[in-house]
């Protein structure tokens, strides 16, 4: 794909930097703080914990993409695109460790992040269960004739799943304004994508629904990214859903429970591949080959991402933990818990 | 004052609130053109137009799931299944996603949505097509579940309904459609979580939702001719669920019979007798009896179909067990 990196600001190039080194830092100490930490205080705990390491480029890019009042929602992936989407990691670090000043009051966890203000709609985690939450809030910008559209990342895993059948018929039916990104990183939890799919092509489905097949793009590369979810939203705004691909890859396996994937000796090549096109790596090399003596900027944005994450875990740590109020609060609107 | 059926007071409720907001749309599989299935929305895609009035694909986990996120954006959305049936499709969309989002993220985002669906044993209609299955939907907190027991009810509950703020499953027996009830000129809401005393009785308190409170007022006549007087209590709401009627009624009678069209494992009425003894065991002067479908899947002959149902006659003959 052509790239238009000369439109592009050293500021805005700057700013993806830091985003991207920022998740980076984030997603390390939460494994940092899940699997070697020793202080219980300082834990993070529960089941579930997926990370978005080697994925950055496609949540960033894809995310500054949107415009002020469009719309996000995802997977349970959810927390570098809540960052990206400026989401305070204070409080993405406090609903990490299940306290009441993070993003859901210590009531969702890691999967379930969200900021309203935001229009970042939340992580779900019932695999395809947000498509239609996000076909749903597109057929509200339609019906209020807005001009806003929605961002819908979705697993290459989650196509499979009747929700993404059913969703990505209706979307086209009614031409409502989403882009659907498939986020590729060739594999479910474990099952790789040619396992578990009749079509490895994710695109190709959208011929199923006389959907727009939208480009795949490389999911390591902020800028490409960038251009391309910019272009295919402002293409739904007017004519409906687009499917889109990035391509890509989880560094740390599918979540905490997953020590095996990629442990896999018939992996350890293609983990290296995807290594050498790290998502810092491919940004730092088109920032340096625009511009001369940016060492010591980048150096000082990898440091202040540090100090963004350390201030987030004095945060999280000194936060007060929910209490039973909490416990029986918006169950209902305006009814009691218990009822 | 007129008397409309049970359909036509809901496509009235329908009909005023959609002309009250526009953010009221109604979707769901061929209620538009076609005129829906039970012709509740009967007239409406001439008068509303397809943007307000959305037929939409065979795709009930759609349906509900983009209905969802419609109310989550901030419109209010009626989505029909066209039976409850169909929408055990749909069981993920509104339980673990209508349901559960409000409390999940905090209460940030509320889901303003109804999910009306036709519920009841039909004419032979056959095992998958004859649930009667509120109470499963009952379980979980975060839903509201209303289903009404005639003309009157139908159409304050669902005005209600349309009105709340929360994500409410609604459903509607398909043998009370046809059957009307006087219905006043002047808007009213029956608040959602209020049951009511349908007849007032001094002997047993039969309790009800749906169909069953038919049942439970044609044996209560038929007990009135033995001098039997049987409170009759409609809880119209299973979820928030209102236990003052009926404890209040108990109290007085110290007695109580359960009717239910569904079936009896894990059911209303082993709701209801669970929390009668649990609130009120020193007024119990005999075991709560519940009268459940038989505990079979609907099989399609009319004479064992119809055995496997209760009935007002099987009401009379609990009741007078428990006496």
């Amino acid at each position: 794909m052509a790239t238009k990196t000369e439109s592009l600001t050293k500021e805005t190039l700057l700013d993806w930097y830091h985003d991207i080194v920022l998740i980076r830092h984030f997603e390390d100490r939460c494994h940092h703080l899940y699997f070697e930490e020793k202080d219980p205080a300082r834990k993070i705990t529960g089941v579930y914990l997926h990370l978005a390491t080697g994925s950055e480029a496609t949540h960033v890019g894809a995310v500054k993409a949107l415009g002020e009042d469009d719309h996000v929602i995802t997977a349970y992936r959810d927390h570098g695109i809540a960052i990206a989407r400026g989401v305070n990691p204070d409080r993405v670090m406090a609903e990490m460790m299940g306290k009441r000043t993070g993003t859901s009051g210590g009531k969702g966890g890691s999967m379930h992040l969200a900021d309203r203000d935001l229009n970042f709609w939340g992580g779900y985690a019932i695999v395809g269960g947000h498509l239609p939450l996000a076909a749903g809030i597109a057929l509200k910008e339609q019906y209020v004739k807005s001009g806003n559209a929605v961002l819908c990342f979705v697993g290459d895993g989650a196509l499979n799943n009747g929700y993404f059948h059913e969703t990505a018929n209706m979307a086209q039916v009614w031409k409502l304004p989403i882009v659907f990104l498939v986020e590729n990183n060739l594999v479910g939890m474990g099952t790789r994508i040619e396992e578990s799919s009749g079509q490895t092509n994710p695109i190709k489905r959208a011929v199923g629904y006389g959907m727009k097949e939208g480009p795949s793009v490389d999911g390591q590369d902020v800028v490409e990214v960038y251009e391309a979810v910019k272009a295919e939203l402002d293409w739904s705004r007017e004519n409906g859903p687009v499917l889109m691909e990035a391509r890509t890859y989880r560094f740390e396996g599918h979540g905490v429970s997953d020590k095996a994937f990629n442990a896999r000796e018939d992996l350890k090549g293609e983990l290296a591949i995807w290594e050498a096109r790290d998502p810092i790596n491919v940004l730092t090399a088109r920032i340096k080959k625009k511009y001369k003596d940016v060492d010591e900027t980048l150096a000082a944005l990898d440091a202040e991402a540090v100090r963004i994450v350390d201030e987030s875990v004095e945060y999280a740590v000194s936060s007060p933990a929910p209490d039973y109020n909490d416990l029986i609060a918006n169950v209902y609107v305006g009814f009691e818990a218990g009822v | 004052m007129k008397n409309l059926s049970m359909r036509d007071a809901l496509r009235a409720a329908l009909h005023e609130e959609m002309v009250r907001d526009e953010r009221v749309f109604i979707m769901g599989e061929e209620i538009g053109k076609w005129q829906g299935t039970h012709r509740v929305t009967r007239g409406f895609y001439e008068e509303f137009g397809a943007e307000r009035v959305r037929d939409t694909p065979i795709s009930e986990m759609a349906i509900a799931g983009v209905a969802t996120g419609a109310a989550m954006a901030g419109l209010r959305p009626v989505a029909e299944m066209m039976t409850i049936n169909f929408a055990f499709l749909a069981f993920d969309a509104i339980i673990n996603h209508a349901a559960k989002i409000h409390y999940m993220f905090n209460g940030q985002i509320t889901v303003p949505l109804v999910v009306r669906a036709a519920t009841g044993w039909g004419n032979q209609a056959t095992a998958t097509h004859s649930h009667t299955p509120e109470p499963i939907w009952a379980h979980f907190p975060g839903l509201i579940v209303g289903c009404p027991s005639n003309a009157y009810d139908a159409k304050g509950m669902l005005k209600a309904a349309i009105r709340d703020d929360n994500p409410i499953l609604f459903t509607e027996v398909i043998a009370l459609y046809p059957k009307p009830s006087p219905i006043p000129d002047e808007e009213y809401l029956i608040p959602i979580g209020e049951s009511a005393i349908k007849r007032e009785g001094d002997d047993v308190t039969i309790v009800s939702y749906g169909r069953g409170v038919e049942w439970a007022l044609e044996a209560a006549e038929t007990l009135a001719k033995e001098d039997i007087q049987a409170e009759v209590v409609d809880i119209r709401w299973l979820r928030p669920l209102d236990m003052s009627k009926t404890l209040e009624s108990f109290k007085k009678t110290n007695r109580c019979v359960v009717v239910e069209e569904s079936l009896p494992h894990y059911s209303f009425g082993s709701e209801i007798a669970a929390q009668l003894q649990e609130a009120a065991f020193d007024y119990m002067d005999a075991p709560v009896k519940r009268v459940s479908a038989l505990d079979v899947p609907l099989p399609y002959a009319r004479e064992i179909e119809l055995m496997a149902l209760p009935n007002a006659a099987k009401v009379v003959q609990a009741v007078k067990e428990v006496l």
